[in-house]
């Protein structure tokens, strides 16, 4: 059975939130596995063309992901996410920052607040993630970039961009 | 033209256009007193009186919040009489959307890879 499950969006910009809901046809167990073992989240946590590569990773809580997305012309921009609390196949939460090579947070892009939560259902996992910003200027920031990436993804042209920057 | 380079013009253009920020929807609603003067009007149309005597803010201040409101056409003046009615703009709000649409794409990028992810440590 392959269907595709529907990810349901919510914003709730008093509160500079993004929430994003998806069921996964596994179980918990496994779903929680591909969010924190690295070599399961290379594989998956960067969208196309980007492709996610793991330079350290210490999940536990006070630990540490440090990662890159590469792009397609081999380029890296690091990441690091830093985990608070850990309820193991239950919820984690973690601080997001871009980064250097070496983990020292650049303070150009603003940084974001996770919490992402694992839910038994009947057909397997429900994965709820809450995003929140410091500010709606952060907000807006990260869903421009969030622009980009997908911009790539979606392999458009230029003028494709261009029109879709026009609002 | 490679991605990156796409990816630097574009956010060379983003910041350039910090400026004009102000008439962008979502520095408009960022504001609380503009998000009660959107929740105002989109049940009736009010005067600039009407809509002044909600908040304890000069009615400078509240027209000033209005004027911003105006040019990024969250909400449109129709005149009635002597009396301006401020009109809320369903249509503009629809830009929220609009904007979260690359998140989507993102996501769901990420999310049909992680389908493939569980399909094969579940076959393992």
């Amino acid at each position: 059975m392959s269907t595709i499950n529907e990810t349901i969006y919510t914003k709730d910009l008093a509160n500079k939130k993004v929430m994003v809901v998806r069921d996964f046809d596994a179980p918990v167990a496994l779903v929680w596995q591909a969010w924190t073992d690295p070599n399961l989240l290379d594989e998956w946590w960067a969208p196309k063309p980007w492709k996610a590569k793991t330079k350290t990773m210490d999940f536990r809580e006070g630990g540490t992901w440090l990662y890159s997305m590469v792009g397609p012309d081999g380029t890296e921009s690091f990441c690091r996410a830093d985990f608070q609390t850990i309820h193991v196949e239950k919820s984690f939460t973690a601080s997001d920052a871009f980064c250097d090579e070496n983990g020292k947070p650049t303070n150009d892009l603003p940084g974001m607040q996770w919490y992402n939560k694992f839910i038994p259902t009947a057909t397997g996992t429900r994965v709820e993630v809450e995003i929140s910003f410091a500010s709606i200027e952060d907000l807006d920031k990260i869903m421009e970039m969030g622009f980009r990436e997908g911009f790539a993804a979606a392999h458009g042209n230029l003028d494709e961009l261009l029109s879709q920057v026009v609002v | 033209m490679s991605n990156q380079t796409v990816a630097c013009i574009f956010a060379t253009g983003w910041l350039l256009n910090l400026d004009n920020m102000r008439r962008d929807v979502f520095q408009a609603i960022a504001d609380p007193t503009r998000r009660a003067i959107l929740s105002l009007i989109a049940i009736q149309a009010m005067t600039p009186n009407a809509l002044a005597e909600h908040f304890d803010s000069t009615r400078q201040a509240v027209s000033r919040h209005i004027k911003i409101l105006t040019e990024c056409q969250l909400v449109n003046q129709k005149q009635s009489g002597r009396e301006i009615y401020y009109h809320f703009n369903p249509q503009k709000m629809k830009e929220v959307d609009k904007w979260l649409q690359p998140f989507r794409v993102t996501w769901e990028s990420r999310f049909s890879q992680l389908d493939s992810v569980l399909k094969n440590i579940k076959t393992k």
